[in-house]
């Protein structure tokens, strides 16, 4: 701990200039930067063509709209001191609803409605045995993940839904078709990710999921209603993943009973490199959405630098535990 | 004769078949500081949990201003003005100032937004009420970076916009160097002056003497003595009392019924 005190006049303000102090306030989300650009810049370097064109780009588009809607909730989460490690289960469970809406002939509008309305309750539930009974969310939900897919699995034995009508709707031009070669998803987890970041820093919700992750002995004593607060950031992630699931379904035309199950690591991976640290209390969404961009560009970048399919794993490794060393240098730790 | 703000009669609380406190009687006028001194085991702690409405008492009345409030509850005790300053866990210290004072307080516009500036402006406002200003923090300070004289500043300037009356603070200096002890008493001063009060709890006699215009001495549970600066007189004195009241063989100088006040 580096204890500031009173002891020349002549020291500076900390917090003098705007840019400063936008630096001081961001320091984790602009370490997450340089971390991208750097792999970026290796990756240009190992492979100009591919990096340099824009088919590799376009790809990554399509899919990294999906990881944000999933590491931006995650983030609340563990701000608040918690761990969902539920959401891959919930995201099948809500893009399950939503497909057999559709499939029954449901405008997709009302569908994504019904969908978020699941994920919602989903994540109130879950959220709701991990805070009354007391539980490790850690263990909670991972039993939870469990549960709501195999719940999944026997009711549908194993079976997907292809929704190839889909293409014809307008929720699709809305949510899932190009302008020019720019997915239009793109632009939904963009909006969603700059909602989160006011909501996160500017909002009531925000400071108290701050507030309650650093210290829920002062938080309840100043009146806050810790245990309601833990269950709104579980929502939040239900939420998040309800709107995943119906952008995933929308963008494949087909559900997957697995629908989910790929995000669980790659999305914890993606908030922690992000520089939101796992004791709670702190967070960046920005960092957030950055890390799910260097989570996506690696597999791809990987392979186009001229390494075989076998290093992906390895070097998915070494950025995540690189990422965290450096966040661990670059933050002052105060709990 | 000032507000009496709050008055304890008579209160008692046991776990089981132990007394934590045997009937107590204590009061708190308006912009008066008044020390509660006892040594570990006193009752301290389970007196100032009663009063923040944590510990409910098995016995005795509570009135605010005069008036006796049933069923004392949390809820209870920050309506009627009292904010407790609980040792070590009071703030939470990734947060920025701004962010612990309006903690559960927040300034915000019907959609929750925060009014960020207002707050700030406020912040600043609070800090120089009671003359916690620096040069080296603002309110965009994180509060894992300030002393722990600074940090009481903080929660006391939380106390004052929670529109607190009584601020009770849980052993404020016991863990700190003397000027940052300094420090937090420039900060209770300036709360008496703007006519608030304060219970300073603590077992250094010597901080609670310095600070404190009235001085109540817990013992297992007990009232041992209620007593004035102006009747004491010397930090020395009052220790000297204590003394006997640990060692009860030898004589006191001051006869605890007669210094107790009686009943209004």
């Amino acid at each position: 701990m580096s204890a500031t005190t009173e002891t020349g006049t002549e020291r500076r303000h900390p917090n003098s200039s705007p840019l400063r102090r936008f630096v001081v306030n961001n320091r984790a989300a602009i370490g997450t930067l340089g971390v991208f650009i750097v792999m970026m810049g290796i990756f240009i370097v190992a492979n100009p063509q591919v990096f340099l064109s824009w088919p590799l780009y376009s790809s990554v588009l399509v899919t990294l709209p999906v990881a944000l809607f999933l590491v931006v909730p995650l983030v609340f989460v563990v701000t608040v001191g918690e761990i969902d490690l539920s959401f891959p289960a919930t995201m099948g469970f809500a893009a399950w609803v939503f497909a057999l809406l559709v499939q029954a002939g449901i405008n997709p509008f009302l569908a994504i409605l019904a969908a978020i309305g699941t994920g919602l309750v989903l994540g109130a539930f879950v959220g709701a045995i991990v805070v009354y009974a007391g539980l490790s969310s850690l263990i909670a939900t991972l039993g939870m993940n469990y549960m709501l897919r195999g719940l999944i699995m026997i009711i549908t034995e194993g079976k997907s839904i292809a929704l190839l009508g889909l293409r014809d709707s307008t929720a699709y031009q809305v949510f899932s078709s190009s302008i020019g070669s720019v997915p239009v998803q793109i632009f939904w987890a963009l909006a969603f990710v700059v909602f989160s970041i006011f909501l996160y820093n500017r909002h009531r919700f925000g400071a108290r999921v701050h507030a309650v992750g650093d210290n829920p002995d002062s938080a309840a004593q100043m009146g806050i209603d810790v245990q309601r607060i833990r269950i709104a950031t579980f929502m939040y992630m239900g939420l998040g993943a309800a709107l995943a699931g119906c952008f995933s379904v929308m963008i494949n035309f087909t559900w997957w009973p697995t629908t989910g199950d790929g995000y669980l690591l790659p999305a914890l991976a993606s908030v922690f490199v992000g520089g939101t640290p796992a004791w709670g209390g702190i967070g960046t969404i920005a960092g957030g959405a950055l890390g799910a961009l260097i989570i996506s560009f690696i597999q791809s970048g990987i392979i186009s630098a001229g390494l075989t399919g076998f290093y992906v794993q390895f070097f998915n490794g070494l950025i995540i535990v690189l990422a965290l060393l450096g966040h661990r240098w670059n933050q002052a730790r105060y709990r | 004769m000032a507000e009496r703000l709050i008055e304890l009669r008579d209160v008692k609380k046991s776990y089981g078949s132990v007394f934590a406190l045997g009937g107590v009687d204590l009061h708190v006028d308006r912009g008066e500081v008044v020390g509660l001194l006892g040594d570990n085991g006193a009752g301290k702690s389970t007196l100032i949990k009663i009063l923040a409405g944590v510990v409910k008492p098995t016995h005795g009345d509570i009135l605010v201003r005069g008036q006796k409030v049933h069923n004392w509850n949390g809820a209870r005790s920050r309506d009627a003005g009292i904010e407790t300053v609980f040792q070590d866990r009071a703030l939470a210290v990734q947060q920025t100032i701004v962010r612990n004072i309006f903690m559960g307080r927040e300034i915000a516009d019907r959609f929750g937004f925060l009014h960020t500036r207002k707050e700030h402006e406020e912040a600043e406002r609070l800090m120089r009420e009671i003359g916690f200003t620096s040069k080296v923090f603002t309110p965009d300070s994180i509060v894992g970076q300030l002393s722990g004289g600074e940090r009481q500043g903080v929660a006391i300037a939380r106390a004052i916009y929670n529109k607190a009356d009584l601020i009770v603070l849980d052993e404020p200096t016991t863990a700190l160097s003397l000027t940052e002890t300094e420090k937090v008493f420039r900060f209770v001063r300036a709360v008496r002056a703007s006519g608030r009060s304060i219970l300073f709890i603590g077992h250094n006699i010597h901080h609670v003497y310095d600070i404190a215009d009235r001085f109540v001495v817990l013992d297992r549970g007990r009232v041992a003595l209620k007593t004035t600066k102006a009747e004491v007189g010397s930090a020395e004195k009052l220790i000297d009392f204590m003394e006997h009241v640990a060692h009860p063989k030898g004589v006191t100088s001051f006869d605890p019924t007669a210094a107790a006040e009686t009943r209004p």
